[in-house]
């Protein structure tokens, strides 16, 4: 079996895991939705019960197996139901509203932060025992501070404080609605950047300090010594041989660490006030708005699994071992 | 046991030999700058969780009912400020340090056991056993916890400190258990291993005295991490309101800040106590496993003394790497590359020993032991 191949059996494993613990969740612990609703509306007669049952769907008709078919069925054709504190809104909807914020953001900050990284972590590397390398410990500070600390430090300093650099919050300025027009965009570039900042600034140590660990251990292997010894000029040393080699582990990296990215960029869209997935994760949290809640963790979940998968064509891409495992060798 | 004494005494000999137990004070001696600062680092939030309780000047939830004491700049009276409702930040830090420590490290303690016991398992009972163990914690290491962690909490009823220890438990796990299970594959086939086995010793014998030992500095590296990670989810699952609100932790203290304005006020000094004491507790760690990092991994020592090989320095012939069968990283940045199982995947596969990849895993994690 090739390599992509026995991937994409893990993911669908991964994929089936996330969606039946979703399913058997709501139905193991006790409290729901409908009991949330009740307890919120103090003034709703006992009779009401069956019926908000029955409208929110979440009476639960039919053997467990049958129940968790249509779950299955609702999933694919993307129906989560109905919002409970935006009622009658779909979650679908909400989700669609969210997402692109979200992806654009910590999308484009990640990238970035793995590509910057993992430049400076050559450097690095390279350059082992230099005075970038000595200056590492200190970017392990920026490691450990949680992204949402950060964000409060940045917003305290640039944007609450009188020159008023950057706005407090918010994906865009108030007034304009969304669309694709210069005012628009130019405005939501603009509320961008501070959480751009945090989640770079924060991850990036990160990346540097594997790649630089990865880059000293592969200089000092007897290939990156020969090529040295036939006299190729050091640029063509470090990338092609040494940098090429290090990266593996780094991509590898990569895709498993998305996951705390991502739950970092959750936090951190919580304290900008930013209109992603996260900002709609804490008002579904606070209003015990359950369908909504299950809804974001498999669109966040799917999201990790597909950029796991682009990550794995990459790294057939450039290595030739997964490479001629592709082949069926 | 009582077969073969003499036979009991070289085993324990060979494991000696295999693992020699330095001195304290010289194991002290030998850690690295990083692993040292860190130690200290966390020395002292350790020192504050004990006394802390003890010494504070006022009850950390105490709402005095002068408007004149809230939100305070930090004075002498207060050495950090109040908050708006008068409650004295010092207090609800130092009450908060222990709360979160308490936490992250029974989190530590209890993730750490539970991944020993998966890792060893997977790799004594071996099979479909293993191949199931393996696959479950790979199924956890991609599915993101945040969400996972928020969802489990957010459907229990009351959501407490034991709740969260027990939710952060279960999901804590599968990183350790991944790299003990690589480890144990490697050091069972150990002559030392197979000679305990021959004295006719069981099996739980076999790990418990022979195997698990022999992973203690492992098992350390992946207690600090689940602490770490511990540390980072409890305090942002506290931040969002999924805890106890009315307990003081380091992370309801910055709940409280950010739902009553602490930032739009401008009260610094009310949000940057409990986030700079999450910061400094991480990198503690972080150096601390840097540190550790360092003292399997030689190459990664000595920055000083580097080679360097863009020609300005002779470069002494280096060892060359000697395959051993999986050797685990070390680390939570070494464990980063080896955790997934697209490593695992590419290296079974049958690719070319000796390749870049896999050689340098054998000189970086299995250097320190073979």
């Amino acid at each position: 079996m090739s390599f992509i191949l026995r991937r994409l059996a893990f993911y669908f494993v991964a994929a089936l895991v996330a969606l039946t613990a979703n399913f058997f969740l709501p139905r193991a612990m006790p409290g729901n939705a409908v009991q949330a609703i009740m307890s919120k509306f103090p003034g709703l007669q006992p009779s009401a019960y069956h019926a908000l049952e029955a409208m929110l769907g979440v009476g639960h008709p039919g053997s467990l197996w049958h129940q968790y078919v249509s779950y299955l069925g609702d999933v694919l054709t993307l129906n989560f139901g109905i919002d409970l504190s935006q009622y009658p809104a779909k979650v679908s909807t909400l989700l669609g509203e969210t997402i692109p914020w979200t992806l654009t953001l910590v999308g484009t900050a990640t990238v970035i932060a793995f590509a910057v990284g993992t430049g400076l972590g050559i450097v690095a590397g390279w350059r082992h025992g230099g005075w970038f390398d000595r200056a590492l410990p200190g970017l392990m500070f920026f490691q450990a501070i949680p992204y949402f600390f950060l964000a409060l430090i940045l917003i305290e300093l640039l944007a609450a404080r009188p020159p008023h650099i950057f706005p407090i919050g918010q994906g865009y300025s108030g007034g304009l609605i969304p669309g694709w027009n210069s005012a628009f965009i130019g405005s939501a570039i603009y509320h961008s950047i501070l959480p751009a900042f945090t989640i770079v600034i924060t991850s990036l140590a990160g990346w540097m300090l594997q790649m630089r660990n990865v880059m000293i251990t592969t200089i000092g292997e007897d290939y990156v010594v020969a090529a040295q010894a036939k006299g190729l000029t050091s640029r063509r040393v470090v990338f092609t041989y040494a940098a090429r080699n290090a990266i593996l582990p780094q991509l590898q990296g990569f895709g498993l660490a998305l996951g705390f990215v991502v739950s970092g960029a959750i936090v951190m869209e919580i304290v900008f006030s930013y209109p992603g997935i996260g900002l709609l994760l804490l008002s579904a949290v606070t209003s015990n708005d359950y369908p909504l809640m299950q809804a974001i963790f498999l669109v966040i979940t799917f999201a990790v699994l597909l950029a796991n998968l682009v990550l794995d064509f990459i790294i057939v891409a450039i290595d030739p071992r997964a490479r001629t495992r592709e082949a069926g060798r | 046991m009582t077969a073969a004494p003499p036979l009991v005494a070289s085993t324990a000999a060979i494991t000696a030999q295999a693992q020699p137990q330095p001195q304290p004070l010289g194991q002290w001696r030998r850690l690295p700058v990083k692993a040292k600062v860190g130690a200290i680092l966390l020395g002292i939030f350790v020192l504050a969780a004990v006394i802390g309780p003890f010494v504070t000047p006022y009850d950390p939830s105490f709402q005095s009912p002068n408007p004149a004491l809230a939100l305070n700049t930090p004075s002498a009276a207060h050495l950090l400020g109040t908050t708006q409702s008068g409650q004295d930040v010092l207090s609800q830090l130092l009450v908060g340090i222990r709360l979160t420590l308490e936490l992250a490290l029974l989190v530590g303690v209890i993730a750490t056991a539970l991944s020993v016991l998966v890792g060893v398992t997977a790799a004594f009972l071996g099979g479909l056993w293993d191949d199931f163990l393996s696959l479950v914690s790979n199924v956890f290491l991609v599915i993101p916890s945040l969400p996972l962690l928020i969802l489990l909490l957010g459907y229990l009823p009351q959501k407490g400190q034991t709740a969260t220890i027990i939710v952060l438990s279960v999901l804590g796990w599968p990183w350790g258990a991944r790299v003990v299970r690589a480890q144990t594959m490697a050091i069972r086939g150990r002559d030392f291993v197979a000679a305990a086995r021959e004295t006719g010793e069981s099996t739980w014998r076999l790990i418990a005295v022979e195997i698990v030992p022999n992973e203690i500095s492992l098992i350390a590296a992946s207690f600090v991490n689940t602490v770490l990670y511990a540390i980072g989810a409890s305090v942002a699952l506290a931040f969002i309101g999924l805890a106890n609100v009315n307990s003081w932790s380091l992370g309801t203290m910055l709940y409280w800040a950010q739902s009553q304005q602490a930032l739009e006020l401008g009260a610094w000094w009310w949000f940057a106590p409990p986030g700079l004491a999450v910061a400094l507790m991480g990198t503690g760690l972080v150096l601390l496993n840097t540190g550790l990092d360092e003292l399997g991994n030689p190459r990664l020592r000595d920055a000083g003394r580097a080679n360097r090989i863009a020609g300005r320095r002779p470069r002494p012939a280096d060892p060359t790497p000697v395959w051993q069968p999986a050797p685990p990283a070390r680390g939570r940045l070494a464990g980063l590359t080896a955790s997934f199982s697209r490593t695992a995947l590419l290296e079974r596969g049958g690719a070319a020993s000796g390749t870049p990849l896999r050689a340098r895993r054998a000189a970086g994690a299995g250097g320190e032991r073979s």
